[in-house]
């Protein structure tokens, strides 16, 4: 089983299917190839998965290779059960989108291969960005798949698309570029001429610096999850980009923040995380409230979606930093169910907005009469967004707040109330533009049809079985994280991390 | 007795094959008739080009010398031969570019617009002198990182800047702005020069010779306080630091780049810029090394200033090439913070091998980019102003596709060649373990964010705006333009790629340093 290169082979076949689809002449074959080679993206992903032992060793299918010995740079992918869940998610979205965005293209400036090549390469950089156990491979993925969601956004987006998406590049480039020189730093201090993930761990002792290169990561992180006060980039971009671009952009780009919090400031960095806790934790419940509230206020639909994103990523930020096993899976697992039950919204509201040609939550009203598909997708997928229980993000917020609470209690409870007005987003939104008299510009608005039932049913589906029996994932996450949380005790002799006991 | 000096032939050789083609060339505007003038010069420097460069291989291979030839003037040792290597390949690329009859005027000499002017295009007249003219430049340029003694190098200095005074006046279109261009690089140039010259003199006062080894045993002696020496050192740094274009002896650049046909501007921005730091690196590292703690201050002042500069006024430039040259302030400055990365030696040689490969991926990715600038065209010349590239990406996608390429490569974007050469030069940078260079590898990276908007405002203006109704055109490029912009392409993606051959050649070219 090992023998296999599977996280190349994911890779390889996206980027040469991204080329293949690029030389394509003819449009509606570029999208039928773009659709196959994902969904084989997807087949092998999951038999990838299902061959991967969870209480196994940490890192699996590991292919470590030379890439620059001079820099000490390795080609080296692998997987832990963080990783894996996440690149799953980027595997599941993907022919998705390409499904939902089977027209978006059309209206855009350049051709339609262009912008499904570029959905393939992203796709690779995804994987890739999530595999890497190199932290200069990880840096390389996380600047370089800045450039095709760049021109995914600034060609195929919205009126405002290349303010939008210059603002997206300027603002994800700035924090990687203070994160690179973090990387050089941490090269230097901890000396051990390779930017391998698993030997940098604990390597940097002295404190001072631990904190100085803990956030040159974390302000790129920061950045990237957006955390609140450096989120401003988000509502612009994912309002402006195409709806399929808008839920690759939140739902895995914005995860690779999240996800390199846990992964490299807690783990590379642990005094310096807890030294930073107090802080990083008052911000994301800021961002929980803030960007409920907003959201709240929000006259555009996908602006709106983009708050709420903005106040989940705030559960997301405080339940890694909470440094709890509980919180901590619950987060990881918020990763995934965030990008299934955002993706969902992104996706109906796209539908809604394709149809009717406006954002503004003015423009509709009674939508409900005349596509009730439509609308009852719409109600499933922001339920899920206001962590109905039942439904899968329940689970994950739940755990996150339990496990913050273990430790943190007030930030936990004034988290909850994100729970509150969540509702009030959701709801109020759905009943704005669903419920009420059938506005005159909606009266001939047509219900879902075949390719876009497609798209709905499976995220519904996953939201739905997810929400009910979580189990699956979780046996995947925990033993991750748990390893993940050993490394940051393992340098602080004294166990000021209290993890849950027997567990 | 008087004894004759001994000259390493085989060691200068390249050099002398430069020089000895230039003089061929000046025969050859002097004997041969007008119609064939062209057809024998431009082999001719392409020839003795990569005959130059199959030396410097050929030398590389039989191993380098550890003494300075020519009685101690000239050195030609490890990093000498990698910048050879490098400027003959960006001379021989840029030469390709010069091969194009439309950039150069017919008759320097007319007055623009006048009957002479007139006369001259319908006579066919052109100015074939160009490529001894860049011949005797290039030499210059192999002549100056390599000089060993201060006046050495000021005679490199002067044979390389006298002929791109001259070719920076002869650009077939906007003539007005290429005589400015031409007479305010002349005169800026002059003062530098003298500059330079007066603090070689001052350093001889102080240390009795002008071998950068003689200077730097002075030095071991000396105290380092002593007026001749600093103001010395300060008068030579402002002749060098115009040459590359650093703040705030940066004014020159961008009129320069502007106004000179646009091959000339490739040529400069390349092989001069690299040529101009292995003098640098020569005369900070070999003669002033000892010196570092007087002269780091500054030159920390002067790399932040020109990094700052480079890229904020950058941003308000409406003239491509004009941004291009901003564009090359701003990595003058960051290649500026690799210099002051002296320590031990082996320091040295991580500081040295990373500035190397820096020159050699920002020269590559600046000649393609200017090579695709002389191909978008309006009817009257190129299609300068930066609102007339709008929606270029529409019409002629590949081309657009490979100019946002190079600028992504400028603003340092991952798997491009100009993030390894910036990792390169800010992990030496890093490595010495300083804070205040720690702190200005983070203003550089400041820098860098910010330079990125205008880079990436050419490549929203490309692609996400709509082309206007009479755009320009993007001209069929000649075998010789489409080889430059191949080449570079290719080389930035592969030196993004796969740097390690690259990188460990400027490794080796960089481990046994600079002979004393």
């Amino acid at each position: 089983m090992t023998a296999i290169p599977w996280l190349s082979i994911l890779m390889g076949v996206s980027v040469l299917g991204a080329l293949g689809v690029s030389f394509l002449k003819n449009d509606k074959l570029a999208k039928q190839a773009t659709l196959g080679v994902s969904l084989l993206v997807l087949v092998l992903a999951v038999v990838m998965t299902v061959g991967f032992s969870p209480n196994g060793d940490r890192f699996q299918y590991a292919e470590t290779y030379d890439w620059i010995p001079s820099f000490g740079v390795h080609y080296a992918v692998a997987v832990d059960g963080v990783a894996l869940v996440l690149i799953l998610l980027s595997a599941v979205l993907v022919p998705i989108v390409v499904l939902a965005s089977w027209h978006d293209a059309e209206q855009g400036k350049r051709s339609v291969r262009t912008y499904f090549a570029l959905l393939l390469v992203l796709e690779a950089m995804m994987i890739g960005v999530f595999a890497a156990t190199d932290v200069f491979l990880f840096y390389v993925f996380f600047e370089a798949m800045l450039i095709p969601m760049y021109f995914m956004i600034g060609s195929y987006g919205g009126a405002q698309r290349s303010y939008a998406a210059v603002k997206f590049l300027l603002y994800s480039l700035f924090g990687g570029l203070l994160m690179l020189v973090a990387v050089i730093a941490l090269y230097n201090v901890a000396d051990k001429n390779s930017f391998l993930f698993p030997e940098l761990i604990g390597a940097v002792t002295d404190p001072t610096t631990q904190k100085w290169l803990f956030l040159g990561f974390f302000i790129a992180f920061a950045i990237k999850a957006p955390l609140w006060p450096v989120h401003t980039w988000l509502p612009d971009a994912a309002a402006q980009a195409p709806a399929g671009a808008a839920v690759l952009l939140v739902g895995v780009l914005d995860k690779v923040g999240t996800y390199g919090m846990l992964r490299f400031c807690l783990e590379l960095f642990p005094d310096a995380a807890k030294w930073a806790t107090p802080v990083v934790i008052a911000l994301s419940v800021i961002g929980i409230v803030y960007g409920a509230i907003v959201a709240i206020g929000q006259t555009d639909i996908k602006r709106l979606i983009a708050y709420t994103s903005i106040s989940h990523f705030g559960f997301i930020t405080m339940g890694v930093f909470a440094m709890t096993t509980t919180a901590a899976s619950g987060a990881t697992l918020y990763m995934v169910n965030h990008g299934f039950s955002t993706g969902v919204l992104f996706l109906v509201a796209g539908f809604l907005i394709y149809r009717r040609g406006s954002q503004f939550i003015a423009d509709y009203g009674g939508v409900q009469k005349v596509a009730p598909l439509l609308a009852g997708a719409f109600l499933i997928a922001g339920l899920s967004g206001l962590s109905l229980p039942g439904l899968s993000t329940f689970v994950s917020e739940f755990m996150v707040l339990l496990g913050t609470f273990e430790r943190y209690a007030v930030p936990a409870i004034i988290g909850t109330t994100g729970v509150i007005l969540a509702a009030i987003y959701i709801l109020w939104m759905y009943q704005r533009t669903m419920n009420g008299p059938t506005a005159e510009s909606v009266a001939e608005m047509k219900d879902l049809n075949g390719r876009e039932r497609w798209v709905v049913a499976p995220l519904i589906a996953l939201i739905v079985v997810l929400g009910f029996f979580p189990k699956p994932l979780l046996d995947v996450i925990n033993p991750a994280v748990k390893e993940s949380l050993v490394n940051v005790k393992v340098t602080d002799p004294a166990p000021v991390v209290a993890v849950k006991e027997g567990q | 007795m008087i004894t004759a000096p001994t000259i390493e032939y085989f060691a200068l050789a390249p050099l002398l094959i430069i020089f000895g083609a230039a003089i061929i060339g000046v025969l050859v505007e002097a004997f041969a008739p007008r119609y064939l003038r062209r057809a024998v010069h431009v082999p001719l420097t392409l020839l003795s080009l990569v005959g130059a460069f199959a030396l410097v291989i050929l030398q590389t291979i039989r191993g380098v010398p550890t003494t300075p030839a020519a009685m101690g003037s000239v050195a030609v040792d490890g990093p000498t031969l990698f910048i050879w290597g490098a400027i003959l390949v960006l001379s021989f690329v840029s030469v390709l570019l010069i091969n194009d009859e439309e950039q150069f005027v017919p008759s320097a000499a007319a007055v623009p617009g006048s009957a002479e002017e007139e006369k001259a295009i319908t006579e066919g007249a052109a100015h074939t002198e160009v490529y001894p003219l860049a011949l005797f430049a290039i030499g210059g340029m192999l002549l100056f990182p390599a000089s060993n003694d201060l006046l050495i190098m000021f005679v490199a200095l002067e044979v390389m800047s006298l002929p791109l005074y001259l070719l920076c006046g002869l650009a077939r279109r906007r003539r007005l702005l290429s005589q400015e261009a031409s007479v305010k690089y002349f005169l800026l140039g002059a003062f530098s020069s003298a500059f330079f010259l007066y603090g070689t003199a001052l350093l001889y006062g102080f240390a009795g010779t002008v071998d950068l080894a003689g200077i730097r045993e002075a030095l071991a002696t000396a105290g380092g306080t002593e007026t001749l020496l600093l103001v010395g050192t300060a008068m030579l740094g402002v002749g060098l630091l115009f040459k590359i274009g650093a703040a705030p002896f940066q004014a020159w650049k961008p009129d320069v780049y502007q106004g000179a046909p646009t091959p000339i501007t490739a040529l400069m921005a390349s092989g001069t810029l690299v040529a101009a730091f292995g003098a640098v690196l020569r005369v900070f590292w070999v003669a002033l090394g000892n010196d570092s703690w007087n002269w780091q201050p500054i030159m920390w002042g002067v790399a932040a200033l020109t990094m700052v500069v480079g890229s904020i006024l950058a941003i308000t430039q409406t003239d491509i090439k004009r941004m291009l040259a901003y564009s090359s302030i701003a990595h003058a400055g960051f290649l500026l913070v690799g210099v002051m990365a002296v320590g031990e030696a082996a320091q040295n040689a991580l500081a040295l091998s990373g500035l190397l490969f820096y020159l050699v991926t920002y020269g590559i990715t600046t000649v393609g980019a200017f090579a695709v600038v002389t191909m978008v065209r309006d009817p009257g010349g190129e299609a300068w102003h930066l609102s007339r590239w709008a929606g270029l990406g529409k019409r002629s996608p590949k081309l657009a596709g490979v100019f946002a390429f190079f600028l992504l490569a400028f603003a340092g974007i991952p798997l491009t060649s100009g993030f390894f050469g910036k990792y390169a030069v800010f992990r030496s940078a890093v490595a010495l373990g300083q804070g205040w260079l720690t702190g200005l590898v983070v203003l550089a990276v400041v820098a860098s964010a910010a330079a990125a908007f205008f880079y990436v405002r050419v490549i929203v203006l490309m692609f996400f705006s709509d082309p206007s109704a009479d755009g320009p055109t993007v001209v069929t490029p000649s075998w010789a333009t489409s080889t430059v912009v191949g080449f570079s392409a290719f080389a930035t993606v592969a030196l993004g790629v796969f740097p390690q051959p690259v990188l460990d050649l400027a490794e080796k070219a960089a481990k046994s340093l600079f002979v004393q």
